[in-house]
């Protein structure tokens, strides 16, 4: 009987004691350093991935499944005319240097990143905006010029993060946010360290002290994950190898997807790529499996348009123009088009470089003659997507819910469709959330259906991390390592 | 040669090295303020930034500013970190210099004991082995010898850290031990190329008539090589470890890679990827200016140490 008594004692205190969370800091890895440290000033993903939730918050939050969550507005509410939206704003809130956060703060955030000629990366996501108006210190209105639905999506993304007016021309060096987590130090060219902020309103990290250790080797990122030196990377660089830390007892392994779509963009406005033909033939001669297999040593979602599988409007379209390589052949040849030869500009990331090197041999397959230009990326933004002087390039697409570029009409890679413009146009104004999934999945396939671009796979999130680590996130559907909730446990 | 003429020459070569430079990061394609705003970017705001940086200048009059303000003492802002780039390179000196020293204090150290002697042991055992493992150590990539320092001192024994650096306001200790293994990885083809000067160097002086003398008055062989050979095979030494520390900057950039260290040679490296022409001719012109003078002092040396290239200079 006391026996029982002891081991039902045992049972109820084990788990308790084995989940015990323990004070730790954490060293979490990244490949690229932020060239600053400020969100509405650049466009580097990696000031996301070090700042984002951590340090700076927003009016709203993009969350962990994709969904838009109150932040700092506690709630919002649109006119019936959509042409403005007012938001509750959080009480009692402060930087880390102690100054209150108010609507008056909002409104300076929001002009300030908005303004003409201001750093911002993403000045599409506010273009819709007419003026910020702070009508009492919890009450903010943002007044449109015309109806987007989208407006609290896009005040969730880094680049719209609350700032304040005494500290914001400062935070690209020394970051001050509103963040469970403050700026402490940043040893450039090494890490940047950040520890919990005791005066936050919500619930306290649970590590005491972060820091984002910037590796950019992939052996090496391997080697420090063994070695104990980095705990975790949220986006592991080497794919390659993956098993071995699979087999290895000690780390998790979570594959998750990302907003980024690897596309071939195809430039349609030289000649043959603006015949539709041409374009389904490029597409009908790639094998995605063997792609993903080869390129990504099998991580990765193979797609047919432009739209991760975790998006609640996806729709599988890769069997529009999927493999089949003989009718790539008979494309071309509708086409009148022989002896093709054709350049592909490959940007540094592997992902790019080795997809370039399989297309190659695939698109050789159905008898086209392809040469490889691996650029630097400074060129390959400067020359490949601003001045659209190439054939054929592989990249990532790393937005979340950015199909609306198919709707721009000097963008790098468009084909003119008027259907796809209309329904972009009723996108940027159409609220109801059925009605847009309907909308958004037209496009899709009105993307697919024109063979704008060859639509290859998503590129997956590699997590690993110690074992005894829990909280970090699973997909990545905005780029942050949002590590609020990351604890140890034992 | 007189001071005067060393020094005009030196101004000389930073000036040819820094035209260069300029020249070359203007006429590589890709604007770094593009690179900066990314790919949503509206093209007012890329203009506003090139203005704000001074891209939107003729490359001369960028050129002949920077050089107005590198007199002064002013080497400009870095576009991409939006800080001084003294501020960047004294950051970075504090790991590259310190590295750069403990490889050639460890690759000299190494290679003038195993050099001489192999020169005294000429032809036999010892001077087999030493010339194999020279051989061994200059085929070993820097980068392959790297990762195996690390997966061995590292990952299996875990004597030292895997990389990273942890600032000297941890600690002498700390910040040797994280330079240790790429300090090693570094000296070890630099002390293979000296091993083999050493012995070559010593071995045509232990020809020379002085030495026979030596010998003849019953010296022993050791003797007579660091009495009398050693001294007049100094000149073509010190002229290897002055290049060599030329060799050394540029290995570094491998090396502080493979061992994610936060040094010069990375910055150079990150800097030209990023199109930050201020923080690269910064970097460069340091680089250039060190290796002139390292040179220069290897010579002096040479000829203070040597008294037939004294009389011959």
């Amino acid at each position: 009987m006391l026996s029982r008594l002891c081991l039902a004692v045992a049972l109820l205190v084990l788990p308790l004691s084995a989940m015990a969370q323990v004070e730790r800091p954490l060293v979490v890895g990244m490949a690229l350093e932020p060239p600053h440290l400020d969100p509405t000033a650049g466009a580097a993903a990696a000031i996301d991935e070090v700042l984002y939730d951590n340090v700076f918050q927003g009016l709203t939050q993009i969350a962990a499944d994709g969904t838009v969550q109150p932040q700092l507005a506690t709630g919002w509410e649109v006119a019936d005319d959509g042409m403005s939206w007012t938001f509750t704003l959080r009480e009692g809130v402060t930087f880390h240097d102690g100054k209150p956060f108010d609507a008056s703060v909002a409104k300076f955030a929001l002009d300030r990143f908005r303004a003409a000629g201001a750093e911002n990366a993403q000045p599409q996501l506010f273009a819709a905006i007419d003026s910020v108006e702070a009508v009492d210190p919890t009450t903010l209105k943002i007044t449109l010029s015309r109806p987007d639905a989208n407006l609290p999506y896009s005040l969730g993304w880094g680049d719209a993060v609350m700032v304040h007016p005494d500290s914001a021309d400062g935070n690209k060096q020394a970051p001050v946010g509103t963040g469970p987590f403050m700026f402490e130090d940043w040893r450039r060219g090494d890490r940047v360290i950040l520890t919990r902020y005791d005066g936050y309103w919500g619930e306290p990290a649970r590590v005491p002290r972060v820091e984002f250790a910037f590796v950019s080797d992939p052996g090496t990122a391997l080697a420090s994950l063994l070695a104990g030196d980095v705990n975790a990377y949220p986006n592991f660089p080497a794919p390659e190898q993956v098993p071995v830390l699979e087999a290895n007892e000690s780390f998790t392994v979570e594959i998750g997807t990302t907003e980024g779509e690897v596309i071939l963009a195809i430039n349609s406005a030289r000649a043959p790529f603006d015949k539709l033909e041409v374009r389904q033939a490029i597409s009908a001669a790639i094998n995605r499996d063997v792609l993903i297999a080869g390129a990504m040593y099998g991580a990765g979602t193979p797609i047919g348009s432009h739209m991760p599988p975790h998006n609640p409007a996806y729709i599988d379209l890769t069997g529009v123009n999927g493999y089949d390589p003989d009718r790539a052949r008979a494309l071309l040849a509708d086409a009148g088009v022989t002896n093709l030869s054709l350049t592909i500009t490959l940007p540094p990331p592997a992902y790019a470089r080795r997809s370039g090197e399989l297309i190659a041999a695939q698109l050789r397959q159905v008898g086209i003659d392809v040469s490889l230009k691996p650029v630097e990326w400074a060129e390959w933004l400067s020359s490949a997507f601003k001045g659209k002087d190439y054939d054929l390039t592989i990249v990532a697409h790393t937005e979340p819910n950015d199909i609306g570029i198919y709707g721009r009409p000097d963008y790098y890679f468009h084909v003119a469709n008027a259907r796809l413009d209309e329904v972009l146009a009723k996108l940027g104004t159409e609220a109801d959330p059925d009605a847009r999934i309907g909308l958004l999945q037209e496009a899709q396939k009105l993307i697919a259906d024109d063979a704008v671009n060859a639509f290859l796979f998503v590129l997956p999130k590699i997590g690993v991390w110690d074992a005894r680590l829990t909280g970090f996130w699973h997909d990545s559907p905005i780029q942050a390592n949002d590590v609020t909730h990351v604890e140890w446990k034992e | 040669m007189g001071a005067l003429t060393r020094l005009a020459q030196l101004l000389g070569t930073l000036l040819v090295a820094s035209a260069i430079v300029f020249v070359a990061m203007s006429v590589l394609p890709g604007d770094a303020a593009q690179l900066r705003l990314g790919m949503n970017a509206e093209p007012e705001a890329v203009a506003a930034l090139r203005a704000e940086m001074g891209l939107d200048k003729p490359v001369p009059e960028r050129f002949v500013r920077w050089l107005g303000g590198v007199a002064t003492g002013d080497f400009g802002m870095s576009g991409t970190y939006d800080v001084p780039v003294v501020e960047l390179m004294a950051e970075r000196a504090e790991v590259s210099v310190p590295l750069a020293l403990l490889a050639l204090a460890l690759s000299v150290g190494v290679a003038l004991p195993m050099g001489l002697l192999a020169a005294i042991r000429r032809g036999r055992l010892p001077d087999r082995l030493v010339q194999t493992a020279a051989q061994v150590g200059l085929s070993i990539p820097a980068l392959w010898l790297g990762l195996l320092f690390i997966y061995t001192f590292a990952v299996y024994l875990r004597w030292a850290p895997s990389g990273g650096f942890p600032g000297w306001q941890a600690g002498l200790w700390p910040g040797l031990g994280a330079l240790a293994l790429p300090a090693i990885a570094l000296a070890i083809p630099q002390a293979s190329i000296l091993t083999r000067i050493v012995r070559t160097a010593v071995t045509e002086a232990m020809d020379e008539d002085y030495v026979a003398l030596a010998r003849a008055k019953g010296r022993r062989e050791a003797g007579a090589v660091i009495v009398h050979a050693l001294p007049n095979a100094w000149a073509p030494i010190l002229t290897i470890v002055g290049m060599q520390f030329g060799f050394l900057v540029a290995g570094a950039i491998v090396i502080e890679t493979v061992f994610n260290l936060p040094g010069l040679g990375r910055l150079l490296f990150q800097a030209v990827a990023q199109r930050d022409v201020t923080l690269v001719q910064g970097i460069c012109l340091v680089v250039v200016a060190t290796v002139v003078v390292v040179n220069a002092l290897c010579d002096a040396i040479a000829a203070w140490t040597n008294p037939r290239q004294r009389s011959a200079a």
